[in-house]
């Protein structure tokens, strides 16, 4: 394929997946900002009042960055695990096989539509909280760059996951019972200075401690690691899991016999 | 000389149980034919033509398309090539027009060149009407003609359908036949067909190949094929219905139904003898027609005697066996 038809090729598939999860917009895009409205109620507002300040700020703006980036990882890895399996289930994914379509434009395309619904949904949630707070960004750059690359990241992830689901029930079981609770001990919630030092330690494997910290240091500044060295971490898990996934797809796992 | 559209050779797949789909085919399908794959079910068709569209991974063997080695350069082969698999493969959630401008866009069209195409294929396949609506509420003719419709939009040289008038009625099938008659005729679109409707590759196709067990038993055109039939089996409907079948000298005739007879006719022999044997006898016959199709007979009689020769040979495996 010349580059301008792999474009339009990356660009239809694209569409074709915003435009699947703008259709279903009650299933998508409205469960999400209900349930963070209700964490901004509950969490930040009702019991954030007598928390008092965590790490020199309010219980509100500490939760903030936490709740948009657990935004963006549940939805762009869902989104592109329910999608992609669905078009296996449905065996629409034969569309794209018989076409001239490269693997990684498939691989692209699935990931781009996954990061546009995280990143939709964390948007949206970033407007309910201007409800609840008022947002300043301390480093803009960082911010945009820390939650696009978390995106594309959990999006590679939902992907691989829907290669290797068999029924539906095989993309619940990481994001239940994996990935939520790597987010809710990823710091969203706390800081992990609060923790003693063991379980400090032991918050310092959970990777999604690095990308809520990051993205936190962009907002308000302040952060329990590294930058720098969370954000080498977040592009090295990008390469390599884009490799795994390519690498997958040219095998056919679990798309061909 | 031209390429073929399709040439296979040594071509093997061995599925991760163990079963051995296709052991070693040879096949060549010429540029501009309409071609029928015939078969029973799990004879290897839809493997054979699943290698060929990359839906399957081959363990062993070539396959060109126009002479392209799909190990070589599978993106540029798939250019020629159009599918129309035989269960539905669409979202069943997306609009028709959605789903066939998409297929254009994987192959790089674009959506200015993708839009007249998609009104001329929906509005030649009577699908235009229903182009905003979901697939879902199509019905089962529709869809087959919705996927017809998908496989020709970046206007494929070879097109595959496998069985695509399963479950649609006759007077949708003879209008799809007519439009596939149309492509292989005007386009010089090279057509491959599985069907299990034996009439239809009778009347479509020029040739074929019949597959059983993996292997192709006979590769020729339908032509020679019918030539070698030997006996055709007529049904005769009675005005009275008889005690027991009559007595035609030359001829095989046995009671099917008090008032029907069935009639073996070898070649050569005339039924105008059997007409007037009847009429002496004072026996009335009210309208006649074939048994069966007549491809159909001689497809029967061959895939039981390739049943019958795998059943002979593993009988003498086993004896083997006991034996040792």
């Amino acid at each position: 394929m010349s580059p301008q038809q792999i474009a339009i090729a990356l660009w239809t598939l694209v569409v074709k997946e915003i435009k699947r999860f703008t259709r279903i917009w009650p299933q998508t895009l409205l469960p999400p900002s209900i349930t963070m409205t209700m964490y901004f109620i509950i969490f930040g507002n009702l019991i954030g009042s007598r928390i008092g300040e965590m790490d020199g700020y309010t219980y509100m703006d500490f939760i903030v960055p936490g709740l948009i980036m657990m935004a963006v990882i549940t939805n762009s890895y869902s989104n592109v695990a329910s999608s992609f399996f669905s078009n296996k289930f449905q065996r629409s994914v034969e569309e794209m096989m018989v076409s001239p379509m490269p693997n990684w434009v498939i691989l692209s395309g699935f990931v781009l539509g996954g990061m546009a619904r995280g990143l939709g949904v964390g948007l949206i949630v970033t407007v309910v909280s201007l409800f609840f707070t008022r947002l300043s960004v301390a480093h803009p750059v960082l911010t945009v760059l820390v939650v696009v690359l978390t995106a594309a990241l959990f999006a590679i992830g939902g992907f691989i996951n829907a290669l290797l689901g068999k029924k539906f029930d095989d993309i619940s079981i990481v994001p239940t019972f994996i990935l939520t609770p790597l987010t809710y001990l990823g710091g969203v919630f706390y800081s992990i200075s609060l923790l003693p030092d063991f379980w400090q330690g032991v918050s310092m494997l959970n990777p999604i401690l690095y990308m809520v910290n990051v993205f936190r240091y962009g907002f308000l500044g302040v952060s329990d690691i590294p930058v720098g060295w969370a954000l080498a971490a977040i592009f090295a898990f990008i390469v390599v899991l884009f490799a795994v996934a390519l690498w997958m797809l040219e095998r056919g796992k679990g798309i061909r016999s | 000389m031209a390429e073929p559209a399709l040439s296979i050779r040594g071509l093997t797949k061995v599925y991760g149980n163990g079963f051995q789909a296709l052991k070693g085919i040879d096949l060549d399908v010429a540029e501009g034919d309409f071609f029928a794959m015939l078969g029973p079910n799990g004879a290897g068709k839809s493997t054979t033509l699943g290698v060929v569209c990359s839906l399957v991974q081959k363990s062993e063997g070539k396959v060109s398309i126009f002479g392209i080695d799909i190990d070589r350069d599978f993106a540029r082969a798939k250019y020629h090539l159009g599918v129309v698999p035989q269960e539905f493969n669409f979202n069943q959630f997306e609009k028709v027009l959605d789903i066939v401008l998409a297929q254009a866009g994987y192959y790089g069209m674009s959506h200015r060149e993708a839009l007249p195409r998609a009104e001329e294929l929906l509005r030649d396949l009577g699908l235009w009407d229903k182009r905003n609506g979901s697939a879902r509420m199509l019905s089962g003719g529709m869809k087959r003609r919705l996927m017809i419709a998908r496989a020709l939009m970046h206007r494929p040289k070879l097109l595959i359908l496998d069985e695509p008038t399963a479950g649609v009625d006759i007077e949708l099938r003879r209008s799809m036949w007519e439009y596939m008659r149309r492509i292989n005729r005007e386009e010089g679109t090279t057509i491959i067909l599985t069907t299990h409707y034996l009439e239809e590759a009778e009347s479509l196709c020029r040739n074929v190949a019949i597959i059983n067990h993996g292997e192709i038993i006979r590769n020729t055109s339908v032509r020679d094929l019918l030539m070698e039939l030997d006996t055709e089996t007529f049904l005769f409907d009675l005005a009275h219905a008889l005690d027991a079948a009559p007595d035609v000298p030359g001829f095989e005739v046995t009671q099917s139904e008090p008032a029907q007879l069935a009639v073996a006719v070898h070649r050569g022999q005339r039924l105008n003898d059997v007409f007037e044997a009847l009429s002496r006898q004072g026996i009335q016959v009210v309208s006649m027609r074939n048994r069966a199709n007549r491809l159909e007979e001689m497809f029967v009689s061959m895939v039981e005697q390739g049943n019958k020769a795998l059943d002979e040979s593993a009988a003498a495996d086993q004896d083997k066996e006991a034996r040792a």
